[in-house]
């Protein structure tokens, strides 16, 4: 079966550093697939280059079979892949409904429509809901974006994402800044998403990758070190030298 | 879900209802004014408040990019000038027709924000203030070496806009009703304008470009539009300068005319097109009355531009929601 995404031999450096080093990989359908790496190994960089916010130096990034290495990331979306933000990047003065309603507005139907009001529109504000209820956040609809706490806004980030429609989600760090509780929300909030879509994790948090992925990739200094189930990520010598054993005797995630 | 939408915070200034509630007010009072100007003796009020009219709908249009869509446009005047010129232009050839000065002037406008406006809206920030301005500028310095049609000096009208071949607009009052039936129109276009689906893209983007592109939107096309249709309202408000004053000149387009612009939309309330209005009223009102006492009246326009911007963020409009309770 051929992966719905695969990436050939990218390449991205900024001036004389190398920040993605002939990285290669692949995510089937359906499955979850974690890049994890220490701070600095280059995760936004790649997830920048995934999404087509960043341009790669060399290499390919197919999609479905498509190249779509030249394509921008609104036309990324278009076809499919949804991204989230590492920082969150919502819509801080409008309402949770609007900012969902207005990725609905996007793959539904023309937006150089000059008069309609758009906060009356079923067509927008139905299935806005829709996807608010499958992240949780249905009783806050009317609140600003801006007055959401971090883990809401994490999970209106997710939600926004679904409401593009895509078949893969690239997540940026879902887990990032978020304390026990939110984290323990959004865990199950991404459980109910596995299988349904293809997923891309980039996260630095171990705990979560580790119960979530069905395959692992380690990035270090810009490249793949290991790549396997969680299993094998877990036993491979040179992953824990590079990454785990510095998180267990360090912060103890 | 019906509780909720009560609890609904409003976003800056005005919130809906009260803003449409200001403006008919508004508007109903200008209504009137023909008939107090004669009542209290001061014709000439009409010709003062047609002016303010014509500047209240540059103002509108320039909020709608400005207050809706971030973008800072400081070379707005240049379409007033524009659509003044036309009116000049036509009229010495003998096209006096006021449906033929509009879409000249729409016409124009149009070629000259689609052409500006696709190299502006390639920067962000202060560069597209900068391009703005320089467009505007160059603008200003054709028609002031355009000696053909005044140059520097400008150019007289012989007689205001036909329409039907009827020298209707002759009369001041007609002028300031046809005035104000645009600035009222306008008003009630943009309204639908920015809660449309066009215009959550527009605000969208004004909020946060990068998530817009990240669902799936290509701002720039949605942004150019709005800065054309600002520029085409402007424009006609140039055609309307034009037959108020029956004057043309290239003064209607330098940077000064346009910073002005956007110091009204800033005092009435940014992001509200009543704002615009509103500060179109204050501006012009103060230049009418401070310039009696003192020829710096634009310093007393400057303190209370300072006094507004620290004390009441939304604008004259905001403090008008603040002092009668808004719609909370």
């Amino acid at each position: 079966m051929t992966p719905l995404l695969s990436v050939e031999k990218l390449h991205k450096a900024f001036g004389a550093l190398k920040v993605t080093d002939d990285i290669s990989l692949d995510a089937r359908a359906g499955e979850l697939h974690a890049i994890i790496g220490p701070n600095g190994a280059g995760k936004t960089t790649l997830v920048a280059q995934l999404s087509g916010q960043l341009h790669p130096d060399g290499g390919r990034i197919l999609y479905d079979g498509q190249d779509i290495t030249a394509l921008d990331m609104a036309g990324r979306v278009q076809l499919g892949l949804a991204r989230s933000f590492q920082i969150t990047s919502v819509l801080p003065g409008f309402t949770v409904l609007e900012n969902v309603a207005l990725a609905v507005q996007a793959r539904s139907g023309s937006s150089f429509r000059f008069f309609r009001s758009a906060a009356a529109e079923a067509g927008l504000n139905e299935p806005a809901l829709d996807f608010l209820r499958q992240v949780g956040l249905e009783a806050r609809t009317e609140v600003l974006a801006r007055n959401l706490s971090h883990g809401e806004q994490r999970q209106l980030e997710i939600a926004v994402a679904l409401a593009t429609e895509p078949r893969l989600l690239l997540l940026d760090e879902p887990f990032a800044g978020t304390g026990r509780q939110d984290g323990a929300v959004l865990l199950s909030l991404l459980e109910s998403l596995k299988r349904r879509l293809t997923i891309v994790l980039i996260e630095h948090d171990m705990h979560a990758v580790f119960r979530l992925a069905d395959r692992v990739s380690v990035l270090v200094y810009g490249r793949i070190i290991a790549t396997g189930t969680p299993a094998d990520v877990r036993a491979n010598p040179e992953v824990r030298a590079a990454y785990l054993g510095e998180e267990e005797a360090g912060v103890g995630a | 879900m019906s509780d909720a939408a009560a609890r609904r915070p409003r976003r800056s200034g005005l919130g809906l209802p009260t803003r449409h509630m200001v403006a008919g007010a508004l508007f109903v009072l200008l209504a009137a004014l023909p008939f107090i100007a004669t009542a209290i003796g001061d014709p000439f009020l009409v010709v003062v408040f047609t002016r303010i009219l014509v500047f209240a709908i540059a103002a509108l249009s320039l909020d709608l990019i400005l207050g809706y869509g971030a973008l800072v446009s400081f070379g707005h005047a240049a379409y007033i000038g524009l659509g003044a010129y036309c009116v000049g232009i036509l009229s010495r050839h003998g096209v006096t027709d006021l449906g033929v000065h509009l879409a000249a002037a729409i016409g124009l406008s149009a070629i000259f924000a689609t052409v500006t406006g696709a190299i502006a809206l390639r920067t962000r920030g202060v560069y597209f203030i900068m391009i703005t301005l320089a467009f505007g500028q160059m603008a200003y310095f054709f028609f002031v070496s355009f000696a053909a049609y005044g140059g520097d000096d400008g150019m007289s009208l012989a007689q205001r806009s036909t329409v039907f071949g009827s020298d209707l607009l002759r009369d001041s009052t007609t002028l300031f009703y046809l005035t104000l039936a645009i600035l009222v129109g306008f008003y009630v276009v943009a309204s639908a304008l920015v809660g449309s689906r066009f215009g959550r893209v527009i605000s969208g983007t004004r909020e946060n470009a990068l998530r817009m592109q990240a669902i799936g939107f290509r701002p720039f096309r949605y942004q150019l539009v709005a800065f054309v249709i600002a520029g085409c309202m402007a424009a006609v408000a140039g055609v309307l300068l034009a037959n108020q004053a029956m004057f043309v000149s290239p003064a209607y387009m330098s940077w000064h005319r346009s910073g002005e612009l956007i110091v009204m939309v800033i005092l009435g309330g940014i992001g509200t097109l009543i704002g615009g209005v509103v500060g179109a009223f204050v501006v012009l009102l103060l230049e009418e009355w401070l310039a009696v006492f003192t020829t710096h009246w634009r310093m007393g326009l400057g303190i209370v531009l300072i006094l507004v911007v620290f004390f009441s963020p939304g604008g004259v409009s905001g403090l008008v929601q603040r002092l009668f309770g808004g719609n909370r």
